[in-house]
């Protein structure tokens, strides 16, 4: 049984089929990009996985447990936690305001009208761990919104991080950044998966990332899995060298 | 980081200070003990709003309702049940907060533009009830032919009745109960999951936080508040006016809260004490005053769009 499996999925948004039967199953502990050029449904994909959007046909599971009727903050205590492709921070909290909320979430404290005095050690240890990590101490008392691309972004998958996720999805972590920026980033996500073993699932256009990255790569076209395997055998299959190089698959 | 925690606390500390010496001093500005009373009732109201407003990111337009379910839960109980204020207060505050948590599961769903209207609506709903049911309310006169009662401590009796300062000291204490409260709250890790709603609801809702729930128990948080605000404002008029019902009230505890600046935990005070102060002295001067009311918080909104305490804020970054 595979860690995640997504059995045949599809959506359609009127007569405009935008993920068209993709099968994927990722082993615990893997890496797996997904790749393909634009409009090819990956976002979409990631929003039908994480249930942000309902399936039109087909099953995803997560650790056998069928997802279907699961809402998404459901599944987020079953173990998945997500990031955007536009940064979604807490912008007017400081940074470290924006680790300290999911993990507090994360120790059962949504509901909690008071810090039971017994929290507060562990919590505060646990902020200065994921701020250590994702490399945010010198920025911690900054306001999220006024950091940079790559800070917020970082931050961004702190917060994911701290929600103890078993399954962590990263949509486009590098996008739009500088060569600095795309660096750090791929380092911290090489860090968590090499570190913590996180199964991780990312949507990447940055070929260089996505090569250092990845086991397994997962190709889409139109919507339609094109390629499934690792770097290797995805750089020699024809049909991603004529989907990205010569324009038509 | 200090800079701010004794910024903060030495704002805390002018607003204690003011609030409690205000009945010495109110007279030598030209004013009256029952102004103050009035300000911090208002106050009351802005910042329940404000929890919601403010600290959850949902307008809504419809809190005159919970305000005036409140009044007259406490003017009918003590004029049809029982002649206590502290049984009035109770029941008051207890009808309104019955009330937002029976119509919260219809609107939490709703956001922006929308919530705002449906909270317009039930409001309207409460307002022509209060209105028509003649027999039971007093309709369009208001509910009359009641007072508050003095307080009895068994040791002592606090003769809130006749004797205006006390009353005004009432009221602070129950003020400051609240305002402790909701300050509590906010502060707590279950006040930060509606802070982070506010600042990103699908971040929260992918950090596992059921978002509708959560704005809901804000609703009614907010809403019970407001429904001890309007407890204290029927107290203080010995009177309930159906219009203290009506959606532009609700308007008014907006502007209170966007005046005085709603991301700051003593804006809506703020703004609740010039938005009556002013009302008091334009009033007399002008049947306009509303137009000068509204020049005034198109200033504020053009030039200080976090409010007057916005003003302080930003200097003391700066």
């Amino acid at each position: 049984m595979s860690f995640l499996t997504v059995e045949n999925i599809s959506k359609h948004f009127g007569s405009l089929v935008a993920v068209d039967g993709v099968t994927m199953r990722v082993e615990k502990g893997e890496c797996r990009a997904i790749i393909g050029p634009n409009g090819a449904g990956k976002t979409t994909f990631f929003n039908l996985i994480t249930g942000m959007l309902p399936l039109t046909s087909g099953r995803v599971s997560l650790e056998g447990r069928d997802m279907a009727g699961i809402d998404p903050s459901h599944r987020v205590k079953l173990g998945m936690a997500r990031t955007f492709q536009i940064t979604e921070i807490f912008p007017e909290l400081t940074v470290r305001e924006n680790i300290r909320i999911p993990v507090e979430i994360a120790a059962g404290l949504r509901f909690s009208p008071w810090m039971p005095r017994a929290m507060e050690g562990p919590i505060r240890d646990r902020i200065d761990q994921l701020l250590d990590e994702g490399g945010l101490h010198r920025i911690a008392d900054r306001l999220a919104g006024e950091l940079s691309h790559g800070d917020q972004r970082a931050c961004e998958i702190m917060m994911a991080l701290a929600l103890n996720p078993r399954l962590l999805l990263l949509d486009e972590p590098t996008a739009g950044m500088g060569d600095d920026e795309t660096y750090a980033i791929a380092r911290l996500i090489r860090r968590i998966h090499a570190e913590q073993h996180m199964t991780i699932v990312l949507i990447e256009h940055d070929m260089r990332v996505v090569f250092n990255l990845a086991d397994r790569i997962t190709v889409l076209a139109e919507g339609r899995p094109l390629a499934e395997g690792t770097p290797a055998e995805i750089t020699a299959n024809e049909k991603v060298q004529a989907a990205y190089l010569g324009g038509a698959a | 980081m200090g800079n701010l925690d004794l910024r903060k606390q030495s704002t805390n500390l002018i607003v204690c200070a003011l609030l409690l010496t205000l009945p010495f001093w109110i007279d030598h500005v030209g004013s009256y003990i029952q102004l103050g009373t009035q300000i911090v009732v208002m106050a009351l109201a802005a910042m329940a709003l404000n929890f919601l407003l403010g600290y959850t990111g949902v307008l809504s337009f419809g809190h005159a309702a919970y305000f005036g379910l409140g009044a007259y839960g406490t003017g009918m109980t003590i004029r049809y049940l029982l002649p206590s204020t502290g049984v009035g207060i109770l029941v008051g505050t207890l009808v309104g907060a019955l009330a937002a948590a029976v119509i919260g599961p219809m609107i939490v769903r709703l956001r922006g533009v929308y919530f705002a209207m449906v909270t317009i609506a039930f409001g309207q709903v409460f307002y022509f009830i209060a209105f028509r049911w003649n027999d039971v309310t007093g309709g369009d006169d208001g509910l009359t032919n009641w007072k508050r009662m003095p307080i009895d401590l068994g040791f002592t009796t606090v003769d809130i009745q006749h004797n205006a300062t006390a009353f005004y000291y009432f009221v602070l204490v129950i003020f400051a109960v609240a305002v402790a409260l909701m300050a509590f709250l906010l502060r707590s890790p279950f006040g930060r999951t509606l802070i982070a709603i506010r600042e990103n609801e699908r971040r929260a809702r992918f950090m596992g936080v059921n978002v509708n729930f959560h704005i809901w128990m804000s609703w009614v948080i907010s809403c019970t508040f407001m429904a001890l605000a309007g407890s204290l404002s029927s107290l203080l008029n010995n009177f309930v006016d159906p219009r203290s019902l009506f959606w532009t009230q609700s308007g008014t505890f907006v502007i209170m809260c966007v005046m005085g600046g709603m991301r700051s935990f003593w804006g809506p005070l703020v703004g609740a004490a010039i938005f009556v102060a002013l009302q008091d002295y334009l009033s007399s001067a002008t049947p306009n005053w509303q137009s000068f009311v509204g020049l005034v918080f198109v200033i504020v909104v053009l030039f200080f769009p976090r409010g007057v305490m916005g003003i302080f804020r930003r200097k003391a970054t700066e």
